[in-house]
């Protein structure tokens, strides 16, 4: 398939020579929900920014629909909408004159149709006569949602759209997400959250200090990052893990006072059970047991070695 | 390059619906400033000053009052119209947008320049309650009021972009233009200065200006009319190309 965004070997500096991106390549494929997950200061806006057209790319080339950003940018702009991250509205105006200014910014005819529909589909049109400072933060965000797809674009970027919002919008955010790309547009969003890009997106860019460490379809990723442990606390120390325990690639720990166990949370048999019953054959026996999840970073860390192994069996499991 | 005309019409009536929400304000200052002018320099010290060049005084003051107004208005307007965005964030949606700097500056600019003209207009008005005026060619009137507007304008824009704070858009138009504007011959005729002040003052972009203006009322005028209506377009394509480069360099606006 044509993508319909393509980065290449995309590099950005700041004036204060911080490099914020280093040589990113990536495609989006048209109608897709794609995901751009990485902790704070990653670059995620940095890269949306760049492709939107508010900060100067570096050096590197990126197409949206086959049409350079900058050159095409008249093209390419009136085909993308962005939800910054910031909640930067006018305070004086009120939401209908909000978004019907956006329309007429990105070049289209007035429509006061499509607004009512927009409006009342992000559940604003009760409120369109409102000033924006009157709102609550989750309808400010709503509002730019609003302004954001007033043009009809088939290309939407959403910078942490469920920052600060609670259960419920966080909830009706999905589900405009998932409206939306029924209707055709493709999304790109920006999250701090595994469960986030695990319930939105198709496909993920795992991004970290300004690189992008893997891109992978959701399921294969989540397969990979939802590895937990299993962290037995032994009563006598073990010299070395018993030959009959060997197919469950346990692991010593705290000088063999611990028993390590990795395993895959979604596989169909985490292998738990056998672990156990096997340990009491071998007569070992334990006083405590702790799991850990693999945090956020701890994938990164993971993911980031896995990278740099020539071999790359480190894998992205928790590390100790 | 097919121009975004629904950006500028956006831009445009965006700008003037902020300017409709302070009308009051907007129209009440200009109003009762120009009348103070005209009640102490008018009449208390303007009865006690002879014609100058055949005009009373206090019709003699009416095109540098219009111009002072003219000026401090277009770069203030401007100026805040341009710098508001950058202060609250939303120009993320301008630097998004399909638009080039001819759409943006076209409708910043062009509404920050219909309010100064309306200003004009409406000092003209109260102006003529108090004095006689007459207006001797009606065209070029309306050409430097549209010229200096715009150049104006352009500049407050340049001006609210340039400054990080609102500190410093207030200074520009409270040290530097009203000073030139006074001392520029709003309310008094250069040929009444000594010969080394009449020198030092041509110096004064400001003289070029009022001094058209004023010739397009009454005729008379400090230097040709040649010469002010050359540095008025002089001022305006210098604006331009400053516009023009920020907008190509992102100055300012693009990190
Ligand atoms: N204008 C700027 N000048 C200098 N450095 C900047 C600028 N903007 C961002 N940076 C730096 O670039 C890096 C990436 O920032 P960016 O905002 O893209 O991160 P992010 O992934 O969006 O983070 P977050 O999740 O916190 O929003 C950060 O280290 C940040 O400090
Ligand atoms: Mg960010």
């Amino acid at each position: 398939m044509q993508a319909i965004i393509r980065i290449e070997n995309l590099s950005k500096s700041y004036a204060d020579g911080f490099q914020a991106l280093k040589n990113i390549d990536l495609d989006v494929f048209p109608g897709e929900i794609f995901a751009l997950l990485g902790p704070n200061g990653a670059g995620k806006t940095t890269l949306i920014n760049i492709v939107c057209g508010i900060v100067n790319p570096g050096s590197g080339r990126i197409t949206v629909d086959g049409h350079d950003v900058v050159r095409d940018f008249r093209h390419t702009r009136s085909m993308i909408g962005l939800v910054p991250q910031e909640l930067s509205t006018d305070m004086f105006e009120t939401v209908w004159s909000t978004v019907s200014f956006s329309r007429g910014l990105f070049g289209y005819r007035a429509s006061p149709q499509h607004i009512e529909r927009l409006l009342r589909s992000l559940s604003l049109w009760d409120k369109k006569d409102n000033k924006i400072m009157t709102l609550s933060g989750g309808m400010k965000r709503r509002v730019l949602i609003a302004k954001a797809l007033a043009h009809e674009p088939r290309i939407l970027f959403l910078d942490e759209p469920t920052a600060g919002v609670d259960v419920e919008l966080r909830k009706d955010m999905w589900k405009i997400v998932r409206d939306l790309r029924e209707s055709g547009v493709t999304i790109i969003l920006t999250t701090h959250y595994i469960e986030e890009a695990e319930q939105m997106a198709d496909r993920v860019g795992v991004i970290n200090h300004g690189e992008i460490i893997r891109v992978q379809e959701k399921h294969e990723l989540m397969r990979e990052l939802g590895r937990k442990q299993l962290v037995l606390h032994l009563h006598e120390p073990l010299a070395r893990v018993p030959a009959s325990l060997e197919s469950f690639e346990l692991e010593l720990a705290a000088s063999g006072a611990r028993l390590v166990y990795t395993y895959e949370t979604r596989a169909a048999r985490t292998g738990i059970t056998a672990l156990l019953t096997e340990l009491s054959e071998a007569g070992i026996r334990f006083h405590d047991v702790d799991t850990n999840e693999s945090s956020l970073e701890e994938i990164f860390v993971g993911l980031v070695r896995q990278e740099a192994s020539p071999d790359g069996r480190t894998g992205a499991g928790p590390t100790q | 390059m097919r121009l975004n005309y629904h950006a500028i019409s956006a831009i445009y009536r965006f700008e003037m619906a902020r300017m409709r929400r302070t009308l009051f304000q907007s129209i009440a200052t200009p109003v009762i400033s120009t009348s103070l002018y005209f009640i102490v320099f008018g009449s208390a010290i303007g009865s006690r000053i002879a014609e100058i060049d055949g005009v009373s005084y206090g019709s003699f003051i009416v095109p540098g009052l219009i111009m002072l107004m003219l000026l401090t208005e277009s770069i203030s307007n401007a100026s805040f119209g341009i710098h508001m965005p950058r202060f609250t964030g939303t120009i993320f949606e301008l630097l998004s947008a399909p638009v080039s700097f001819v759409e943006v500056v076209t409708g910043y600019v062009g509404a920050a320049a219909t309010k100064s003209m309306i200003l004009g207009a409406i000092i003209l008005a109260t102006a003529s309650l108090f004095v006689d005026i007459s207006i001797a060619h009606p065209f070029w009137m309306l050409l430097f009021l549209v010229l200096i507007s715009v150049s104006f304008s352009l500049f407050g824009f340049i001006l609210g972009i340039w400054a990080d704070g609102w500190e410093k858009l207030q200074i520009v138009p409270a040290l530097i233009i009203t000073p030139l504007a006074f001392l520029g011959g709003s309310f008094y005729s250069i040929s009444m200065l000594p010969p080394t002040w009449q020198t030092v003052t041509l110096f004064n972009p400001v003289v070029y200006l009022i001094s058209g203006f004023r010739w397009s009322f009454y005729e008379n005028a400090d230097v040709s009319v040649a010469l002010s209506l050359s540095m008025t377009c002089i001022f305006l394509f210098i604006c331009l190309v400053v516009v023009w480069w920020i907008f190509r360099t992102g100055y300012k606006l693009r990190t």
